[in-house]
């Protein structure tokens, strides 16, 4: 460990010794070593279920340890929940739910720390500060309107603001990011920049390595809970980050836009929308998806692509334009007809809606499976436990065991069991919302792997993703989405970076972030 | 704009309004101050509880030993008292401090073997009631000059009306609870856990300070209440009060909580209160109907409220999907 550009007031905040933890007999930290220095940026990293977010729960008073030491400006510590980590000084966002859809923005921001007058709850300078700290994150909103009334990315920002208020010594984010786009990151990166100068200890979790190579100085990568190495970001190659974080090397199977029409079975389209859209969700839109096909999309946030989805899968109905399989016309009035159609769909907002907690691996997988049957005729158990099986290889879920409930897997591994869940359905037509955020770089690529073999099977996709690199790498056909409208499409070699960015930017852009 | 939160709220008490209304149409005599003050002296127990039993129910959990506890601290001040010749004021400390050690007792278990709040407060009300009987199977009268120098103690209403002690009190626990409930860190807490317990766990919430704390107000209000109904009828009876929990959760829900907890007012809780009395009153004035009718009109309003409030929570999310569409 050498810190050639460190200043000599760089100091030790945070210093964790031999921190070990395990779950019921398996071992998710193996006396892990890790420190924070004032005013530095320092990514943790390493793969679904390598213990991550357990080592920052430990950090932050969540879960207790089973052994090793804390210490915070040298002095020993040991939070014994959430809210004695904060009085330490200590603000986090974890990686699940952060916030409380039951009360407003403003009761969001400062429960638990309320300004107070004569002994009181002081109402209007809480909603004054409100505003006062999301306006630095270019975000003014109602702050007395309850938070389920914004969307994921309004919430994330929330959850960040009120971390970042709450942390006077060190700010842990884990995968902060997960649900913003570009220029949202931008604005938090900012952010985080400016209190890093201002001497605060910054842990970021995330499993996107531009972000890392972007804001962090130090990475510590952990792996099956056992700690890798800690190394200075200068002049640490990316090839050897990522055989740090995978044990091995990365087989590069991003083709790097080669797919072309020509790639796609021949034959007609087999499904059709023409005129499609709904007034004040997406205008009408004409869209044809051949059997093996993958159609991206992409926009930046706000921009429709949710929408397009919802419209698709009969979430919303629309109010003009048809929908035609196999030359047959069909009524997408209710996701359950779409499901009956043969569609699947695997949504945004996994974190809240995704997982049913208490049941196991191979019953979460099983579900879409079970609803397309009908629940009169339930899946036999041994047939789950194959299906479960079949997937946890697949995607590598770990840990590889069916039975054990989902809860308790990490939070990567749950979105995999996710997507488990629509890949058992077999659909005809798959349409992903961000399928590959949360999870890791190994495991990123298994899935595209996946989606290519399942689309030489002859399934349709539909992939919404922020993540250019993403689309090129597997769609066919990009459309792109702007305003609500689909704007331009591109195919072929048309299908670039570059070429996507411009027709984003084109055309006038009226709406806000 | 009226904030979504609150729409059962104001649904309950436009409810309430036009009800009056309608009876004071047919009855004008209704209107009078003596016609109120009655309403809320026959209701100052079960108010003071339903209070208690708000808290209870926004934190997401729910309190049955509530009737059982106000048996037992009538029965206990009136033996206290009546046989044992305490002072009525240190008969009170004393019952309410074992109230308030029972519900945060309850409040423990719940939260540190998590046992649902279901199972730990019917144990709750099995051994209440089980201790008023050994305190006394009777009917055991109390009489002593403080409780009959309290029980004259009220203000008069132009009319006739009458503010008796024990109403004043139930209005003052109702405002102390509700700015408890708006305005304090612990409320705050209450409402946050009736969210989404473990969100507000990770968002530093002491869960189980807040837990206790909400079962001992609830302990501590059923006490009260306990004390209020020995004051409204001069004697203790360990029978007495069964099924008051029920009541109290009737007029909470009434009152627009939602029963999964995280959503409420207290000021709902009152009208709550207000609508089951003006059922009653009704009932008194007519004349020819049984009182059982109230059970009836209320196990109808319940339904009422429960299907308008599902309602109103659909209404209000398709309200927010179409914003977040629009807006986002
Ligand atoms: N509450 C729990 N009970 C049992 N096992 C758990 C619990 N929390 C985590 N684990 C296990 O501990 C290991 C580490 O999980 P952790 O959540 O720390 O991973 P992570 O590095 O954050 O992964 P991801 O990138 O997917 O979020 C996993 O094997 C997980 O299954
Ligand atoms: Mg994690």
């Amino acid at each position: 460990m050498t810190d050639p550009q460190n200043t000599p007031e760089a100091v030790t905040v945070l210093e964790a010794r031999a921190i070990a933890k395990s779950f019921l007999g398996n071992i998710a930290l193996d006396n892990v070593d890790f420190s924070l220095k004032r005013g530095e940026i320092h990514a943790l990293l390493g793969e679904n279920g390598a213990g991550k977010s357990t080592l920052i729960k430990i950090l932050t008073g969540v879960y207790t340890r089973d052994s090793g030491t804390i210490r915070l400006d040298g002095a020993e510590v040991s939070p014994a929940n959430v809210g004695e980590a904060q009085v330490l000084g200590i603000g986090t966002v974890y990686q699940e739910v952060n916030l409380l859809e039951n009360l407003t923005v403003a009761e969001n921001l400062f429960l638990g720390r309320q300004p107070r007058r004569f002994g009181l709850t002081d109402r209007r300078e809480m909603r004054r500060r409100s505003r006062e700290l999301l306006a630095r994150y270019g975000l003014d909103i109602d702050v007395d309107a309850l938070l389920s009334t914004y969307s994921v990315a309004i919430r994330q920002i929330i959850a960040i603001a009120r971390a970042v208020d709450l942390s006077g010594k060190v700010l842990v984010l884990d995968e902060p990011t997960a649900s913003l786009d570009a220029q949202e990151v931008e604005v938090l990166f900012s952010m985080l920049r400016k209190l890093k100068a201002d001497g605060l200890g910054i842990i970021l979790i995330t499993h996107f390595l531009n972000q890392v190579y972007a804001v962090a100085d130090r990475v510590t990568v952990l792996r099956n809970g056992k700690l890798v190495g800690s190394r200075d970001l200068d002049g640490l190659p990316r090839m050897e980050l990522i055989s740090m974080m995978l044990g091995r090397e990365l087989q590069h199977v991003t083709r790097d836009h080669q797919a072309s029409e020509g790639d796609v079975p021949a034959g007609d389209a087999a499904i059709h929308f023409s005129d499609y859209g709904k007034r004040g969700s997406v205008s009408p839109f004409d869209l044809a998806i051949r059997p093996g096909e993958v159609v991206g999309v992409a926009g930046l946030l706000g921009s429709g692509r949710s929408e397009t989805a919802f419209l698709l899968f009969g979430i919303d109905r629309a109010d003009s334009g048809t929908a035609t399989v196999d030359g047959r016309e069909i009524a997408l009035t209710s996701p359950e007809a779409a499901i009956a159609n043969g569609f699947g769909f695997c949504p945004e907002e996994r974190k809240t809606d995704g997982i049913i907690g208490d049941f196991s691996v191979a019953e979460n997988i099983a579900l879409a499976l079970q609803a397309r049957q009908g629940w009169a005729k339930p899946i036999p158990s041994r047939k789950k436990q194959a299906l479960a099986e079949e997937f946890i290889r697949s995607l590598d879920i770990r840990p590889a065991d069916p039975d054990r409930p989902i809860k308790f897997l990490s939070g990567g591994n749950q979105q995999k069991a996710i997507l488990a869940r629509w890949l058992a359905t077999n659909p005809r037509l798959l349409i992903l919302d961000e399928p590959t955020r949360g999870i890791d770089i190994g495991a990123h690529a298994e899935i595209l792997k996946m989606i290519e073999k399942l689309c030489a099977e002859g399934m349709s996709l539909v992939v919404i993703s922020s993540e250019l690199e993403e689309l090129t790498a597997i769609a066919h056909r990009v459309i792109v989405l702007s305003d609500r409208k689909h704007i331009a499409e591109l195919s072929g070699a048309e299908v670039t970076a570059d070429n996507i960015m411009h027709a984003i930017a084109a055309p006038n852009r009226t709406e806000a972030a | 704009m009226i904030h979504s939160r609150n729409l059962p709220f104001v649904t309950t008490l436009a409810i309430f309004v036009i009800a009056y209304a309608l009876c004071a149409l047919q009855f004008p005599a209704m209107l009078s101050t003596r016609v109120i003050g009655n309403l809320l002296v026959d209701n100052a127990f079960l108010g003071i509880a339903a209070v208690g039993m708000t808290f209870v129910i926004l934190s997401g959990g729910i309190d049955l030993s509530i009737g059982s506890v106000i048996a037992f601290t009538s029965v206990f001040v009136a033996v206290a008292v009546g046989s044992f010749g305490l002072h009525p004021l240190t008969a009170f400390a004393l019952v309410l401090v074992i109230s308030t050690a029972f519900g945060s007792a309850m409040g423990a278990m719940i939260r540190y073997l998590q046992i649902p709040p279901f199972v730990v407060t019917l144990a709750g009300m099995f051994l209440a009631r089980g201790a008023a009987y050994l305190i006394s199977t009777q009917s055991v009268p109390i009489s002593h000059p403080f409780i009959d120098s309290v029980q004259e103690f009220y203000f008069r209403f132009p009319g006739g009306g009458r503010l008796t002690a024990m109403s004043m009190l139930m209005i003052a626990v109702f405002v102390i609870g509700g700015i408890i409930a708006s305005r304090t860190k612990f409320g705050a807490n209450v409402y946050a856990l009736g969210g989404n317990p473990q969100s507000a766990e990770l968002m530093g919430v002491p869960v189980g300070r807040t837990t206790i704390g909400i079962y001992a107000t609830s302990g501590f209000l059923s006490g009260l209440a306990g004390i209020v109904y020995t004051f409204y009828t001069s004697s203790g009876y360990s029978l007495a009060t069964v099924g008051v929990e029920l009541d109290a959760i009737a007029a909470v829900v009434i009152g627009g909580t939602l029963l999964t907890g995280g959503t409420g007012l207290i000021a709902g809780t009152f009208v709550g209160i207000l609508i089951q009395g003006l059922i009653q009153t009704y009932i008194v004035f007519d004349g020819t109907l049984s009182s059982w009718w109230t059970k009836i009109v209320i196990g109808i309003l319940l339904f009422v409220f429960i299907v308008l409030q599902r309602g109103i929570i659909w209404y209000s999310n398709r309200r927010i999907d179409i914003a977040r569409l629009k807006g986002a």
